[in-house]
């Protein structure tokens, strides 16, 4: 029997979650106005409503090609996020439905080189880059945000595939599936809204990735991070084509994880209430 | 008709074959004001060289400093041409990292750059970056404001006139500050400001044998003289401010004096943007009386990777960028006042640029009063005004500089803050093998 609440709780509740929304999203927001903002305006203290002034964003235009950082953004995200399904969906099924007593520490290893930080790195993969002739190229860029993200679609498969009953896969196999059908017509159907979910992150994921993405890469690879990265000048004010830049840069993730946020949000609380 | 398709084929195959044998060359630079006006005049460069196409990568200072030293350490060749600064260019030189600049073309005129920049460009009497445009730093001041308090700024003030004079022109009540200085921590922000004051306190990073000052009474002098100062006349949260947040109070008239790179002169001197504009006035930095200013010297220079293929095309287009053309390139379409500042003597001599700029002739005599190789008014074993050109400097002086910034803030008494700097400096310099 459900519990009763009261409308005055109902009321408390549903103003806690819109001011915890709010400050979430206000660095957002602020960005979003500081754009329209003039640099003098931007600069010169908090202000809530801007002049709505469009300059800052005919400067960023006329200073970089916004739409070939776009297009890169959008093959480096896209395509990390396919190979690392593509090499994610079998790991993790092999892990939830054929476990031995080493998975948990696979598990635990891959996710712990999420734990070293990026910089310690950077000479070693910068080398290799180099002599595989990978530098400001959009196949390295890929190859290594699929890297850098492999081990959370992983976790995240494991999670989802664990919460499948193991029985209905046998069931197919007493059908005669096979290994490939099992896995593509009858795990991958039952766990779509974990996958999209995996995927929708994995995309915001790479798409945010800044600090591989703005050092491997120069002008032929370079992603909307190297793009907003341009617009920070040491002498002279800056703030409001930074933020034309970022709001240009977040502008598409926004408007795509709007449109999924339905399908983000089963995905993200699949299981999580037995 | 078919003869027409001809000609048009013809046409359409050298144009391709033609660029698929021009060379393209990448240059890393910041998003400086003078950097972005050169990216948009590069069609005088392509159309004098259409055998060269340039490709252009933008970044932020610390970021592109950081990407273009792990590409030249490891040789990675993903430039050609890299925006460097004073600081880099003895130390990348040393390492054999830059091509010296030996052709720059019969007409570049190199002996028409400002000595004071040229020698701090080069090493063993090499060029090794050529500058594009180049700063020192002096006092900018409200003419209406010294009036009001009842002075006169003198060409070549001391360091107790503008202590004197910004308490007098401190008016809290009206949100006038009577100075602004850099208070952000990092090696180019409050220790540029910093240690280019030091040396006219007498003070110096380091003494002959390497071993640290900071436990000197010439450091305490220094540092004392700031935080009295920025708190009698600062403005609030001045340990968060760096040249642009100095730059924005400067412009709304929230300053009385700024003390900073000679380049903002065309910022607040600027009606588009300044509300001060016509009020600004020019001094040379301040000093003690020890025969040393509190200026300090920089360029923004074009230097070429040693592990460039492109040297030629790359040469090329840092004679161009450098050259007295791209000024005259500069002049002819945005004006005098637009012009890059501070590398060619040339320049200061063009009686259209001195009446375009009235700054220019402090801004000259403040470039040829910093001496790199003698900075400081005791001997010191380093190259460098406003920094020491060591590889280890940039981390040091940022430590040192966090430790300065909480000290403006309060967080921390002046001798506590020296005290740790004189530590952290010993523990670096011993580790990195100066101090035996």
């Amino acid at each position: 029997m459900a519990r009763a609440v009261s409308t005055q709780t109902k009321v408390g509740w549903t103003i806690a979650a819109w001011v915890i929304a709010l400050l979430i999203f206000f660095p957002i927001l602020y960005t979003i106005i500081t754009s329209f903002k003039s640099e003098t305006e931007a600069i010169a203290g908090f202000k809530l409503i801007p002049s709505g002034t469009l300059e800052s964003y005919a400067e960023v235009q006329s200073q970089s090609n916004y739409f070939k950082f776009f297009m890169n953004s959008v093959v480096i995200s896209v395509g990390s996020t396919i190979l690392a399904l593509l090499i994610a969906i079998p790991a993790a099924w092999s892990m939830a439905f054929s476990p031995t007593k080493r998975t948990k520490d696979i598990l635990m290893w891959m996710l712990s080189t999420k734990m070293m930080p990026a910089v310690a790195v950077l000479v070693p993969m910068y080398l290799i880059f180099r002599d595989w002739g990978l530098l400001d190229s959009r196949i390295g860029l890929t190859v290594m945000l699929m890297l850098i993200n492999l081990p959370i679609v992983v976790w995240m498969l494991y999670t989802y595939f664990r919460e499948i009953p193991g029985e209905i896969l046998e069931a197919s196999r007493m059908d005669g599936a096979t290994l490939w059908g099992e896995i593509v017509y009858v795990l991958t159907p039952m766990a779509i809204p974990g996958i999209a979910s995996t995927m929708l992150l994995n995309i915001i994921l790479a798409w945010n990735e800044a600090f591989w993405t703005i050092r491997l890469s120069t002008t032929n690879a370079a992603p909307l991070t190297a793009f907003i990265a341009s617009f920070s000048s040491p002498q002279g004010l800056f703030w409001a084509k930074l933020s034309a830049a970022s709001t240009l840069a977040i502008a598409p993730i926004l408007i795509m994880g709007w449109f999924s946020q339905k399908q983000l949000v089963r995905g993200l609380t699949f299981g999580a209430v037995k | 008709m078919k003869l027409t398709t001809l000609i048009l084929g013809l046409c359409s195959a050298s144009a391709l074959a033609f660029s698929a044998h021009a060379e393209s060359i990448t240059i890393a630079t910041v998003n400086n004001g003078d950097m972005v006006r050169m990216q948009k005049l590069t069609e005088d460069f392509t159309s004098k060289n259409p055998d060269i196409q340039l490709e252009w990568v933008t970044l932020e200072e610390n970021v592109l400093r950081e990407r273009v030293t792990t590409d030249i350490a490891t040789k990675g060749g993903q430039y050609d041409v890299m925006t460097i600064g004073t600081y880099e260019v003895p130390i990348w030189a040393k390492q054999g990292w830059l091509l010296p600049l030996d052709n720059l073309g019969a007409d570049y005129d190199a002996k028409d750059i400002i000595p004071a920049i040229a020698g701090g460009l080069s090493a063993d009497g090499k060029l090794y970056a050529a500058p594009f445009y180049g700063e020192s730093s002096f006092v900018m001041y409200r003419k209406d404001l010294i009036e009001k308090a009842g002075l006169k700024m003198p060409d070549a003030p001391t360091w107790d006139f503008i202590a004197d004079a910004a308490r007098k022109m401190t008016d809290r009540a009206n949100d006038i500050n009577g100075i602004c200085l850099r208070g952000k921590a990092g090696w180019g922000e409050n220790m540029a400001f910093l240690t280019a004051m030091s040396n006219s306190f007498g003070a110096r990073w380091f003494d002959e044998k390497w071993q640290p000052q900071f436990d000197q009474p010439e450091w305490k002098k220094t540092l004392q003289f700031y935080v009295d100062l920025m708190k009698d006349a600062g403005p609030a949260g001045s340990s968060s401010n760096g040249f642009n947040e100095n730059l924005a109070l400067f412009q709304q008239g929230k300053c009385g004096m700024w003390i900073d790179a000679t380049v903002a002169a065309s910022f607040v001197s600027n009606p588009k943007d300044s509300t001060v504009a016509d009020k600004v006035g020019y001094a040379l930095a301040p000093d003690t009386g020890l025969g040393k200013r509190g200026n300090w010297l920089w360029a923004w220079s074009l230097g070429i990777p040693a592990g460039t293929q492109k040297a030629a095309s790359a040469e090329k287009f840092v004679a161009w960028a450098t050259g007295k053309g791209y000024l005259d390139l500069v002049a002819s379409k945005e004006g005098w006042a637009n012009v890059p500042p501070g590398t060619r003597t040339s320049l200061y001599e063009n009686a259209e640029y001195q009446k375009a700029a009235p700054f220019a002739k402090m801004t000259l005599d403040s470039i040829n009063s910093a001496d790199p190789t003698k900075p400081t008014v005791k001997p010191v074993p380093y190259v460098g005004v406003q920094f020491v050109a060591i590889p280890e400097f940039q981390g040091l002086g940022t430590t040192v500089g966090q430790l300065f910034s909480a000290a403006l803030a309060g967080q921390s008494s002046v001798d506590d803050a020296l005290a740790a700097a004189q530590t952290a400096s010993v523990r670096e310099m011993t580790r990195a093998g100066y101090i035996k």
